[in-house]
């Protein structure tokens, strides 16, 4: 096993930790939405898939590279998109409460 | 360096837990995508190794696949949503999918590859393949174009077997012997399979649930991608959407008072799953 697996082996641990420990307890109404966000993140493919294509010298690679990448960039902006639109939408009837909590505090 | 964006995502998702601060959240994590990509341009540039076909192949996926999903998501109405997650988690498991063929084509047929290699493309093959059929099947149950009710046909269990030991054989052979195109097909084609026979006996309520365990397995395809082509951003990304994910559809399926596993193995026929609780 070469250095460079170990330390992607290690990366891979630490971030499986750091993702069970930052979504603990979230209340139940904002599941759907981090759901929706973390398939946003997940459209990091992105960032591999531009760096297969430019990687392709043939006509079949270059097929199987587009693919990727649109399926990819599908997912990286409509993700974010949409789970924008979700939040929009659920914080309106609780802005009241918010504004009146700023207003109280200032 | 990845690293300002890994942590873009991180401070997202946890603004991402109370609504006060979700939308901001989300727009953190967007800003971390934004430089990660911007940072592979500059990668890419820097080594001067893009084709001219491989870049326009490259633009005209990124305008096409950026302009296709903004458009859905502004326009989609708010009650179709779900099946819209779902089907950006269907390309999301396609690309890792397709990253994994694409480098093991790359290799010359009947030379020998490391474990270190072929063990990644392999799981990026199954968890890629199993999410993308099953989260388009999803997205059809969802949307109504499937019947959204739970549909078991007699001798299900037995092709689900079937094709289970199907997928470890065809692995098997992916990583254990010569680089041989055929192989990786079978693993893509049974996976595919694997991941239509899982989703389609779950229906109503589980819905959601199944779709965000999907969705944490197409985090864990993409981690396996960054494995396979030995890029940090989507090791990190990858396994933080798996963790995540993953905790999100137990705390789901714990709000139901239902057990994951009584989700999924409830598929395999409801009439079946009851006797043996009984039992």
């Amino acid at each position: 096993m070469s250095q460079e697996l170990y330390t992607n082996i290690a990366i891979f641990v630490l971030s499986i930790l750091v993702g069970f420990e930052v979504i603990s307890k979230i209340p139940s109404t904002l599941h759907t939405p981090m759901m929706s966000g973390a398939n946003a993140i997940h459209g990091v493919v992105v960032v591999g898939t531009i760096l297969i294509a430019l990687e392709a010298h043939s006509v079949l690679f270059y097929v199987i590279a587009f693919i990727a990448v649109f399926l990819a960039s599908i997912n990286v902006s409509g993700g974010y998109v949409v789970t924008d639109r979700m939040l929009q939408m659920f914080s309106k009837p609780k802005k009241t409460d918010d504004q009146k909590q700023d207003g109280g505090d200032k | 360096m990845y690293l300002v964006s890994a942590a873009c995502y991180v401070i997202g998702l946890h603004m991402m837990r109370t609504p006060k601060t979700a939308r901001n959240g989300n727009r953190v994590s967007a800003v971390g995508m934004i430089i990660a990509v911007i940072m592979t341009f500059l990668i890419v540039i820097n080594k001067h190794e893009a084709t001219m076909t491989g870049s326009i192949v490259l633009a005209a996926g990124l305008i096409l696949g950026l302009a296709y999903g903004t458009i859905r998501a502004r326009t989609v109405e708010m009650t179709d949503m779900p099946q819209l997650v779902s089907l950006f988690n269907a390309v999301g498991g396609g690309a890792a999918a397709a990253i994994g063929t694409f480098d093991y084509l790359s290799l010359t047929a009947g030379s020998h590859i490391s474990f270190a290699f072929s063990f990644p493309v392999a799981l990026d093959l199954v968890i890629g393949g199993v999410t993308f059929s099953g989260s388009l099947i999803a997205t059809g149950k969802l949307a109504g174009n499937i019947s959204g009710k739970p549909i078991s046909f007699p001798g299900a269990k037995l092709l689900n077997a079937i094709v289970v030991i199907v997928i470890v054989a065809a692995v098997v052979l992916t990583i254990g012997f010569p680089v041989n195109a055929w192989w990786l097909v079978l693993t893509l084609v049974a996976s595919l399979i694997f991941g239509i026979l899982m989703t389609i006996p779950i229906g109503g309520a589980d819905m959601p649930v199944v779709v965000s365990l999907l969705n944490a397995f197409t985090g864990l395809a993409v981690a396996m991608a960054g494995f396979v082509i030995d890029n940090q951003a989507l090791i990190i990304a990858g396994a933080l959407v798996g963790a995540a994910g993953t905790i999100l559809t137990l705390q789901m399926a714990a709000a139901m008072n239902r057990s994951v596993m009584n989700i999924i193995a409830g598929g395999f026929g409801t009439g079946d799953s009851n006797s043996a609780a009984a039992d």
